[in-house]
């Protein structure tokens, strides 16, 4: 089951000149570009693992396809996503958010059913792949 | 966008001719070269090697447009010349001139010296100078004394793994990013040597004169100049004998020698005017710089006493 979150989700998968436009959009704008990554793909789970530092000040995409490229020769088989930091009064939080690296094979996620008091129902979903330690869920 | 005209050109029929002339004005660099021509003095040397390599781009932007294009072309840079000979405002105008015709993409330009590449314990190195190189992807990095990037006499100085690093960029990224060095002749002839590398993928070598003594009158009129300042006659002359002075003595840096003195002299010609408090200025006297501003300068009482030590010593 392929994870869609954040933009661009529903769309295919971006290339990597698609990639590089977005990041030029979002350095053109003046925010922070991050790489963040996981092998944990449950809705909630927000904080993803940081690859180096935010990115602040650039000028050109290459520099942070270059670092991508660095993210995926090592975390190649888990998710990657770009993630946009606006800094200025008022806004202070990301601003934009995609998916750029996705594991070969998604197995997607089971729904939990749990009967509690009464006969009201307790619903959770568990992502198979995170039934496995991490660092082995995709390999 | 580099990438997208190289793709184009790719995809695009490629044309037979092209009109040079309209070619030449829809990259718009004349003004660039126009302006180089008239803001720096002197250079003549460096003003043409530019030219040349500005015509040289703009034929490989136009053999690809043809379909002709082979590789993307090596645009590594090397000044060398003594301090203030211009090298800075070069470089600023050769990433305006790159820019336009499209092998930059953004035009900026990133000076940084060792300090900004070399960290101060293991491991803080790469990641400050890829953080420098990030910040400089897209426009011209420019590498100021660039020698003390190497420092022989100390083995582990972490100054050649920056220069690894470097090495790796200017191959693996020519299309992102270029990288000016600039630095003494002397000692950058010395980092060459060491560093064969770098030597072999820096395509242009500019070496900038030192400024002769009409040169200096002139930058300095211009400088004056452009903060509405202007030389009485008198004043000019003494200047002309300040510029013959300080280039024999040590630590003489050109341009900025020049600009420096000129800083100092609207102090001593501000003071001059505040000692006198009970008159009626008028815009002449606070523009015009006089003989007795320049004269009072340090370097010719230096000069004088040099000149009796020398004379009692014989």
């Amino acid at each position: 089951m392929r994870v869609t979150q954040g933009c661009f989700s529903f769309l295919p998968d971006l290339t990597d000149e698609q990639i590089a436009a977005q990041i030029q959009y979002c350095l053109e704008k003046g925010w922070a570009v991050n790489i963040e990554f996981t092998d944990d793909p449950h809705p909630r789970n927000t904080y993803w693992e940081m690859w180096g530092l935010p990115m602040f000040d650039l000028r050109d995409a290459a520099g942070i396809m270059r670092e991508l490229a660095e993210c995926r020769k090592i975390y190649g088989d888990r998710y990657i996503r770009i993630s946009a930091f606006d800094s200025s009064h008022g806004w202070e939080s990301t601003r934009l958010s995609f998916i750029v690296n996705r594991p070969k094979n998604e197995p997607g996620f089971r729904l939990d059913r749990q009967e509690t008091v009464g006969r009201n129902m307790r619903y959770s979903t568990r992502s198979y792949a995170a039934e496995r330690p991490e660092g082995e869920r995709y390999s | 966008m580099m990438q997208a005209t190289q793709a184009d050109a790719k995809e695009a029929t490629p044309v037979d001719t092209i009109d040079l002339r309209r070619e030449f004005e829809s990259v718009d660099i004349a003004p660039v070269l126009e302006q180089l021509d008239r803001e720096l003095v002197g250079l003549v040397p460096v003003k043409t090697r530019i030219r040349e390599i500005a015509s040289l781009l703009l034929m490989e932007r136009i053999r690809q447009k043809m379909g002709l294009a082979t590789t993307f072309p090596t645009l590594h840079m090397s000044f060398t010349g003594n301090p203030g000979t211009g090298k800075t405002t070069v470089a600023l105008r050769m990433a305006g001139i790159l820019h336009r015709l499209g092998f930059v993409r953004r035009g900026h330009v990133i000076s940084v010296t060792r300090d900004d590449l070399v960290g101060q314990y293991i491991g803080h190195t790469a990641p400050k100078t890829k953080e420098v190189l990030k910040k400089a992807m897209g426009g011209v990095l420019f590498i100021d004394e660039a020698y003390y990037l190497y420092r022989p006499e100390n083995e582990r100085d972490y100054g050649q793994e920056s220069i690894e690093i470097l090495l790796q960029i200017m191959e693996s990224q020519r299309e992102d990013l270029v990288v000016i060095l600039a630095g003494y002749a002397d000692r950058m002839e010395k980092f060459f040597q060491s560093n064969p590398g770098f030597r072999s993928r820096i395509a242009h070598h500019i070496d900038f004169p030192d400024y002769s003594e009409g040169e200096l009158l002139t930058i300095a009129e211009m400088m004056l100049d452009g903060q509405n300042y202007r030389f009485t006659p008198e004043a000019r002359v003494a200047f002309e004998k300040y510029i013959a002075v300080r280039k024999t003595q040590p630590l003489f840096s050109n341009a900025r020698s020049i600009r420096n003195a000129l800083d100092r002299v609207r102090l001593r010609q501000a003071n001059r005017l505040v000692s006198r408090l009970d008159r009626v200025l008028t815009s002449d006297d606070v523009m015009s710089i006089e003989a007795s501003d320049v004269l009072a300068s340090r370097v010719f009482a230096q000069a004088d006493s040099k000149g009796d030590v020398r004379a009692e010593s014989k």
